[in-house]
């Protein structure tokens, strides 16, 4: 099977904070929270990784590192093949994050308030082209105002003159702008009502699929992700417990934390809703300070046997792109 | 079917809206602040004010610092306020016209508070902005630096000057001007921490913007509605520490004046029966002060609506 | 005799840019013991209709309309009466914890606070019952966490604290705005398993608000589906979800994602949802509507009943909507 080049290779990346307790002394050791503990993927061009886990399992953490927002601890995040984001000096990643922008959950909060919808959309493209004259700019503002669905007259209107779907509509037309190879999007639709969620959504996969866009899909809702992914990388703990395409995962989870959560989402249909087999999950999330030995998830595994406490379990490679870190996979 | 409905209603809004100007977060809040009573009402008296400092002296036949030679043998009884001898607020004890003189206390004392204001505002949101925004071990430089400031009495940082520097106004100036910005630094400061959480500095970095305009685009704009309603009730902070030092016969040089100067006059001279030479002053201090006050709580309302 | 009988409720605030009609007549009744299901999206008056029928409206709003509890007019109550009820009667849980929840005090004394005060328990007593309500939600060594703070407890663990405490007086009703909206969805699944079996255990009637289907459908016999402050449809979940009547229902359910389907292109709704400071002047779903008339413009629908006992407010029949 041969695969284009990935556009972003990212091995072993490991992000930690110091956590200080209160009133420690500023020489005592902070404490370490490992958020992302060493996950590794290839993102190709053209598709769509989902990110899915709960609250805490590092998945905004670990896309604001790949583009180095967040110093990571270790690791590599390689951009098309030939410079590593982590490492990268300032004015090379300035480059680099003009083909990577970024789409955030508070549609009303990733816009400035006090800044015309003009100022909010042209700002990546003054920032790295200064030069641009300024009808030029308005005309290009206008143009992609009119693909992501707002109406151009709106361009001198201020954010909150507009409701939350167009404010993520403002969102999506700042970060296509400069015409990226990668959007992140980081939780875009959760905090969306129900009938406004599906416009966003299919105003991404059209863009993809005429930009021929590359997106790295973080939410905590497995369906939108299964819904707009190609393939799906589920976090526990900082740690990636499965990788897969997005059909195959719901059909066919490898990891019982998988099959938790898959069963976990409740599903709009009376009929099924009531005879599912709902397999509850016990306890609570470990404190990701203090991690459990061997695999994170074995505190709350149904299948953990004494082996799970004592070795990490590693994810396997595999030929049909479906993958799992488990010592005993469901199958 | 449904498609042309939805063209046709485009093309509908697009005829009747185009030119559409937004209406700013600045427009809203002028608007309600324009229908506050309260600070209208301080805005117009401050104003009037304002206007009296710099007009009064054109309708008054007498200098600030000119002697009545013909009051002075009996200043409680000849200097009263009249407009036939043209003291409309009367002489002080020294036959001086205390009408031209509050004029000439209301301009010191004015500039006293708005321009140790300018320094607060321009210096304490930069470094608080630029400290807030940097963050670690910077921020927490510069921040120590302030708490050292701030733990030395300002006060007495304003008398020890004016002792070692002789009294003056532009002594004055300084010495407010160094002190002034330290609470506005700390307060921008803290604001600045938690808009650095907003998604909208988040998608600003994401970009590649740099750090300098990311403090000048994004974070100041923001924090200038908090700046402005601190500002507004910073002035009476300085014109009462102004007349203060004035009081303890520190601060402006005879024969200038400003409020506090005044008030420490009249209140000596209050036993001989001279009250105006205290009330007048007095009043415009008080009626000064009370309309930044309420100027300050009706910018906080407009431009803060959510606090109500 | 219905537990809960909401008939023709109307709020409206007087704010700054005018008067904004959040609620206009939305009618619905609960049964003892059972399960509604109220889904909106913002501005569809949901938060609003369970403020009025709590007595905890802003100061700014007016309610009118009838709310009758257990027979008894309970709208615009006065305030030391509307306690009681709210104290013994009526529950309610809300999306955040920490709204019903004091930061500074043990949860021990939240919980026998509300025992000794409405029950009249000795000191003892009521910790013993609150021990054994924390039992009952399903907090591992209740006994000994009794004793902590809310904030040392996980959110879901104080989403239980907090149901914990709403069921204190045993009450008859149970409102739970988005009780799951900001957890996790394994968490999500433990609560509304544990909300089902409280149920069934105290016989409390549940007024369910949220704008997930997927949770409405596992858990409410009947369901309300509100827009712009008015009741769009109203009937048995299974009709609603397999045969729904109203545009508005069906652009929902079309429009969802779901994990069991491979959707091909998601159904959307277009537009937003209305600005109800101006709101249309006829039915309020009508600029959204594919099968918007002229008359839809001008004239908001009543709501009437249907032959499998279900109401509808939609000018266009069912058999139209194709």
């Amino acid at each position: 099977m041969t695969r284009p080049d990935p556009l972003l290779s990212v091995r072993n990346l490991k992000v930690s904070f110091d956590i200080r307790r209160k009133g420690s002394l500023p020489w005592t050791r902070p404490r370490q929270l490992k958020a992302v503990d060493g996950v590794s993927f290839d993102l190709y061009p053209g598709e769509t990784l989902g990110i899915v886990g709960e609250s805490g399992c590092g998945k905004s953490t670990l896309a604001r590192a790949v583009i180095s927002m967040i110093p990571a601890r270790g690791g590599s995040a390689v951009w098309l093949g030939d410079t590593d984001i982590l490492q990268a000096r300032p004015e090379k990643l300035r480059l680099i994050r003009r083909d990577v922008q970024m789409i955030f959950q508070d549609p009303l909060a990733s816009l400035n308030p006090r800044m015309t919808i003009r100022e909010i959309i042209a700002e990546p493209l003054i920032t790295h082209h200064p030069k641009t004259p300024k009808h030029q700019v308005t005309e290009r503002v206008r143009q992609v105002m009119d693909r992501v669905g707002l109406l151009p007259n709106q361009i001198n209107r201020y954010p909150h003159e507009f409701s939350g779907g167009q404010c993520q509509r403002i969102g999506i037309a700042r970060a296509l702008i400069l015409e990226p190879k990668l959007i992140i999007c980081d939780e875009p639709v959760s905090a969306l009502d129900v009938s406004i969620q599906a416009q966003v959504i299919n105003l991404l996969m059209d863009l993809q699929k005429e930009m021929g866009l590359s997106l790295i899909f973080i939410a905590h809702d497995l369906s939108v992700v299964r819904h707009i992914s190609t393939r799906i990388m589920v976090l526990y703990l900082g740690n990636v417990c499965e990788v897969s395409p997005a059909r195959e995962l719901y059909d066919r989870p490898l990891h019982p934390y998988t099959r938790a959560l898959i069963a976990s989402v409740p599903i709009p249909d009376p009929e099924k809703e009531r005879h599912k087999q709902t397999e509850l999950l016990e306890g609570d999330l470990p404190s990701p300070m203090d991690p459990p030995s061997g695999c994170v998830f074995r505190t709350r595994c149904p299948r953990a046997q004494p082996l799970c406490a004592e070795q990490k379990p590693r994810i396997g490679d595999s030929l049909d792109g479906h993958a799992v870190a488990c010592h005993f996979p469901l199958d | 079917m449904v498609v042309d409905k939805q063209k046709i209603r485009k093309l509908a809004d697009n005829l009747a809206e185009s030119e559409v100007r937004g209406r700013s977060l600045w427009a809203d809040a002028r608007h309600r602040f324009l229908r506050n009573r309260a600070a209208m009402t301080g805005l117009v008296v401050l104003t009037l004010v304002v206007l009296f400092s710099i007009a009064g002296p054109w309708i008054s036949p007498w200098n600030y610092e000119d002697i009545d030679w013909d009051v002075l043998e009996d200043v409680a009884t000849l200097g009263r306020p009249s407009l036939e001898n043209g003291h409309y607020f009367g002489t002080d004890d020294l036959g001086r016209d205390l009408y031209s003189r509050v004029i000439q206390g209301t301009q010191i004392s004015l500039m006293v508070g708005l321009i140790g204001s300018l320094i607060a505002v321009v210096v304490g949101t930069l470094y608080g902005a630029i400290a807030g925004y940097l963050g670690g071990r910077i921020d927490g430089f510069m921040m120590r630096l302030v708490d050292i400031l701030l733990a030395i009495p300002g006060m007495f940082v304003l008398i020890l000057l004016m002792v070692m520097f002789g009294r003056s106004i532009v002594m004055i100036f300084i010495g407010i001007g160094l002190l002034s910005w330290l609470d506005m630094s700390r307060i921008i400061r803290g604001q600045t921490l938690s808009l650095k959480q907003k998604e909208f500095i988040e998608a600003a970095v994401a970009t590649g913007v740099r750090p300098l305009t990311i403090v000048t685009r994004h974070i100041v704009p923001n924090v200038l509605g908090i700046v402005v309603v601190y500002a507004t009730l910073l002035v009476p902070g300085m014109i009462m520490a102004e007349s203060f030092i004035s009081f303890l016969g520190l601060g402006v040089q005879e024969p200038q004046t400003s409020w506090g100067a005044l008030i420490n006059e009249g209140t000596k001279t209050l036993q001989h029966g001279m009250e105006w030479q205290l009330l007048f002053p007095l009043g415009f201090f008080v009626v000064t002060l009370l309309s930044f006050y309420f100027i300050g709580d009706g910018l906080r309302d407009a431009l803060d609506p959510k606090d109500r | 005799m219905a537990l809960l009988e909401v008939s023709d409720l109307r709020v409206s605030f007087d704010t700054l840019d005018g008067r904004v009609d959040a609620v206009n007549g939305v009618s619905f009744s609960v049964e003892a013991g059972e399960t509604l299901g109220i889904v909106g999206e913002s501005g569809s008056g949901k938060s609003q209709t369970v403020f009025a029928l709590m007595g905890l409206l802003a100061q700014n709003g007016t309610a009118s309309g009838s709310i009758r509890y257990d027979g008894r007019e309970i709208l615009n109550l006065p305030e030391p009466e509307m306690n009681r009820i709210r104290a013994e009667q009526i529950a309610m849980i809300f999306q955040d914890p920490m709204t019903s929840l004091n930061p500074y005090l043990r949860v021990s004394r939240q919980l026998t606070e509300v025992l000794m005060h409405h029950k009249g328990m000795s000191q003892r007593d009521a910790l013993d019952e609150s021990i054994r309500m924390l039992d009952a939600v399903r907090i591992p060594e209740a006994r000994n966490r009794v004793h902590l703070y809310p904030h040392e407890f996980s959110g879901g663990m104080r989403q239980r604290v907090m149901i914990a405490m709403a069921l204190l007086c045993k009450p008859r009703l149970l409102i739970a705005d988005e009780p799951t909206t900001a957890l996790d969805v394994t968490v999500q699944a433990q609560i509304m398993d544990l909300l089902k079996d409280l149920q069934q255990e105290f016989g409390t009637a549940i007024l369910l608000i949220t704008h997930d289907l997927g949770v409405i459908a596992g858990s409410c016999r009947n369901m309300l589906v509100l827009y712009g402050g008015r009741v769009m449809e109203y009937g048995a979940t299974d009709d609603l979800f397999y045969r729904p009547s109203h545009p508005y229902t069906r652009g929902l359910l079309h429009a969802i994602p779901r994990i069991d389907h491979d959707g091909a292109q998601l159904a959307t709704i277009p537009g937003n949802p209305p600005n109800m400071l101006n709101p249309p002047p006829g039915c309020p779903f009508e600029p959204r509507c594919d099968f918007a008339t002229e008359r839809c413009r001008t004239q908001a629908p009543p709501l009437e009943a249907m032959n499998d006992g279900r109401l509808r407010a939609c000018l266009r029949a069912p058999e139209e909507l194709a």
